[in-house]
């Protein structure tokens, strides 16, 4: 498995994936599966996915984000995802992608807030 | 003439596509492309998007090919998709909205068909070629 790609850090009782570069397929499918395992074993109430550092974000990456996500609700946690840079969301309206009910919000900043973390 | 067959210029962009990782290779320097050929940020970014859908197209269902990119007269940039797959048995119904043989995992030929100043596919038995041109606003 192409591992560690994205690292996990652990904030409270929040689990935050940095993706620092860009990903391949093989890579967003390891972090959905690493996040969705690694909910239980830190007693995780909430998830932030931060994409800032993505270059796209095209029907796989939209995909396997609201996957992810999914998963992680029905394990008893929430996600958000932050950082959809500027040209990425023109992107994905101009394609037709959506994260659907997906929140999401503008930095790590603004993550942590609305999952009220402490 | 058939369907994989285009004439490679020595200033096109050429990138072999047969792994994950030539996905993004391909959509990066598809955006380097863009970028240097004055297109917005957010143009260079739907352009890579595209890429990256049509060369995950090839993983899926050639197994190999090629993504060819090249500039064209009047600020056109021209994104060639080819393979020597089993090409794609009904090239009308894959061109509908919502058409998928896959389970509807991607995008779809219409979804990026509509972003497309100019488009052309050409799918034999010999294999597929897509041809999408966008123009710099």
């Amino acid at each position: 498995m192409a591992w560690p790609s994205v690292p996990i850090l652990k904030e409270g009782d929040v689990l935050i994936a940095s993706i620092q570069s860009a990903l391949t397929d093989v890579d967003l499918v390891a972090l959905r599966d690493a996040l969705v395992k690694q909910v239980s074993t830190y007693r995780t109430r909430g998830v932030i996915v931060d994409v800032t550092a993505l270059d796209v974000v095209d029907s796989f990456a939209s995909r396997t984000l609201r996957d992810l996500a999914h998963m992680i609700r029905l394990r008893g946690a929430r996600t958000v995802i932050v950082g959809i840079q500027p040209e990425v969301a023109f992107a994905m309206v101009q394609l037709g992608l959506t994260l659907e009910d997906i929140p999401t919000a503008l930095d790590l900043e603004e993550g942590m807030a609305f999952l009220g973390a402490r | 003439m058939s369907s994989q067959d285009v004439d490679v210029d020595t200033r096109d962009v050429q990138v072999a596509v047969a792994r994950s990782e030539d996905v993004v290779d391909a959509r990066q320097q598809g955006r380097n492309l863009a970028i240097s050929l004055g297109f917005t940020s957010s143009e260079a970014t739907l352009i890579a998007a595209v890429i990256s859908e049509l060369a995950r197209n090839i993983v899926k269902y050639a197994g190999h090919g090629q993504i060819i990119m090249r500039s064209g007269p009047d600020g056109m940039l021209f994104v060639i998709a080819r393979d020597n797959g089993p090409g794609i048995a009904d090239v009308r119904a894959a061109l509908r909205p919502a058409f998928s043989t896959s389970g509807g995992l991607g995008l779809g030929l219409a979804g990026v068909r509509r972003i497309a100043d100019q488009f052309e596919i050409v799918s034999d038995s010999g294999g597929t070629t897509v041809t999408l041109g966008k123009r710099r606003r």
